[in-house]
């Protein structure tokens, strides 16, 4: 696999996940990424459907293909 | 030898209109109509495959639609090379034929874009109906699912038989990546107690192998033989078993990781062992609820494979297929190569630790979500709350989008989605199809796949038929669009 990377330099680039960070502190990089999960859930709670139930019950929809 | 893979994804939208008449074909109608009358001039779609349709002369297919509901099925073409319409109760988009995998994902989000400008055109129209609010999913959690199907152009001389048995394990394992989530289960195919997430929206709603349903009993292949090109060259294979993808990155590997796989099929190429499950449509359902990606499917030659370890073998077999003969197939090698390299990355995030792969696939992104609001609140499986919050991963609107919220990987911008909304692709017969709605709305009285008929003022109406995908590109027509004054300038230089 290695070796068929290095013949491929030219190809575009390679998804994120792949790319290898200078990582900071796995302690440090897990708190970034609680707090970033902490502000999107902020954010999906104001946004949430109110009445949950509700809507729920009334998202209903013809069969299609 | 494998023929270009040209491509195309039609998707069925949910739909809701809290408040309205609870009829979904008028909210599906006010959609697209709004959306004809306010974005796009409108053009009748011709059903008669073969004839010229001559009762549409004299229909009124002006942009001064009355602002009432029409009754009938609302159904139009746009300059992009789209149709966009009602089938069975949703709106409709059906991008136009795309010549490569990114194109295709393109493409798919301008649709997105058409019916979020829809709702905004349904709001101005119709200012008394009751609000329409889109949904890019599949199912509406009770048992009722509409599709989001996929097309790939294949050879007419490679056997039905041969294709249908070469791509079931590639069916019944890619959801790993294309699969957009789902909170629960509402079928009798699965055990509804035991299964709090799963991979897929669709995965449930299949029950045979092969067959030509596609509302009931459906099938993983569909038989569907409708080529919309010339019968005697080409097959159009009719993909119903895959979920709509909000993420690009899963949309890029579903046409991508298909389309390749088909070439090979084309090609006489296969993995070195058959990877077909003993039952396929076990091994669908089962591959859905695993979500430790690690339960071995029985296979049809008495060995067991999880689905991970049946990807590794396609993709192996791909790559070295491409290493042999090249990417062309793909639409360009660049895309080509991406598709190989995305696939392997993603196979191996997969198998490593799916939750790094939360920016580009739908189901491990909506899982975060849903997982994290299940601790934050203290949520048993169950709660309607999580519920909503699936459905409303998939609302279109931007205020509402969950979706929309998440730091996706995008492989095309919206600058790029704005102007797909109405340019048609340069490298299909789409080109030629949207250039001339753009140019002369008033001539061309339907549009089809493969065909267009004008209407000149003079009997009878002149039909320019478009039997291959590949011809009517820019290549071959922008010159002839350029110099041809009017559509009677530019039949004449077609037939001359």
């Amino acid at each position: 696999m290695a070796e068929r990377e290095l013949k491929r330099k030219s190809a575009p680039a390679r998804t994120e996940t792949e790319v290898v960070e200078e990582a900071p502190a796995a302690s440090e990089r897990g708190e970034k990424i609680k707090a970033e999960l902490d502000d999107l859930m902020d954010e999906i709670d104001e946004v949430l459907e109110d009445n949950a139930e509700e809507f729920v019950r009334n998202y209903v929809q013809k069969g299609g293909q | 030898m494998a023929i270009p893979k040209v491509c195309g994804i039609e998707t069925e939208y949910g739909i809701h209109a809290p408040g309205g008449d609870g009829n979904p074909i008028t909210a599906s109608s006010v959609l697209v109509n709004a959306y004809a009358t306010e974005a796009e001039r409108r053009t009748d779609w011709d059903f008669e495959d073969e004839t010229p349709a001559h009762d549409a002369r004299g229909f009124t297919r002006e942009g001064s639609l009355a602002p009432v509901v029409e009754t009938h099925l609302a159904n139009t073409v746009l300059t992009n090379g789209a149709r966009y319409y009602v089938d069975h109760a949703h709106p409709e988009y059906s991008s136009p034929e795309c010549a490569d995998p990114l194109s295709c994902v393109l493409y798919d989000k301008a649709g997105e874009e058409v019916l979020r400008r829809s709702m905004r055109a349904a709001a101005h129209v119709f200012p008394s109906a009751p609000g329409v609010v889109v949904y890019k999913n599949n199912s509406d959690g009770k048992g009722n699912s509409y599709g989001c199907h996929e097309n790939y152009l294949m050879d007419r001389a490679v056997p039905f038989a041969k294709v249908a048995a070469a791509i079931v394990p590639h069916f019944v394992t890619r959801q790993v990546f294309t699969g957009a989530g789902k909170v629960g289960a509402e079928t009798a195919a699965l055990d509804r107690s035991a299964v709090t997430f799963q991979i897929s929206q669709r995965a449930e709603f299949f029950e045979e192998v092969i067959g030509l349903e596609t509302t009931l009993k459906r099938p993983i292949v569909n038989t569907r033989d409708e080529p919309h090109a010339d019968p005697r060259r080409f097959r159009r294979l009719h993909v119903i078993v895959g979920d709509a993808n909000l993420a690009e990155v899963a949309t890029f590997l579903k046409v991508g990781t298909t389309a390749l796989l088909l070439a090979m099929v084309e090609d006489d190429v296969s993995p070195p062992r058959d990877l077909t499950p003993a039952d396929p449509v076990r091994s669908l359902h089962q591959v859905s609820t695993d979500l430790t990606l690690a339960r071995p499917l029985a296979m049809a030659d008495g060995s067991t494979a999880t689905a991970l370890a049946v990807q590794w073998e396609l993709y192996t077999a791909a790559r070295k297929y491409a290493d042999h003969h090249g990417l062309a197939v793909l639409g360009n090698d660049e895309v080509g190569e991406q598709v190989l390299q995305r696939w392997e990355a993603v196979l191996h995030g997969l198998e490593q630790d799916p939750s790094t792969l939360a920016r580009q696939l739908d189901w491990v992104a909506k899982r975060r979500i849903v997982e994290a609001y299940r601790e934050r609140h203290g949520c048993e499986w169950g709660d309607s709350r999580l519920a909503a919050l699936d459905l409303q991963y998939h609302d279109l609107r931007p205020s509402r989008s969950l979706f929309a919220r998440l730091d996706m990987e995008r492989l095309v911008d919206d600058e790029a989605v704005a102007a797909a909304v109405t340019t048609p692709p340069a490298d299909t017969r789409a080109w030629f199809r949207g250039q001339c709605l753009a140019k002369w709305p008033e001539a061309v009285v339907t549009a089809n796949w493969d065909s267009l008929v004008f209407d000149l003022g003079t009997d009878p109406l002149r039909r320019v038929p478009m039997m291959d995908p590949l011809r009517g590109t820019a290549a071959h027509t922008a010159a002839l669009l350029e110099a041809s004054a009017s559509p009677a300038e530019l039949l004449e230089r077609l037939s001359a």
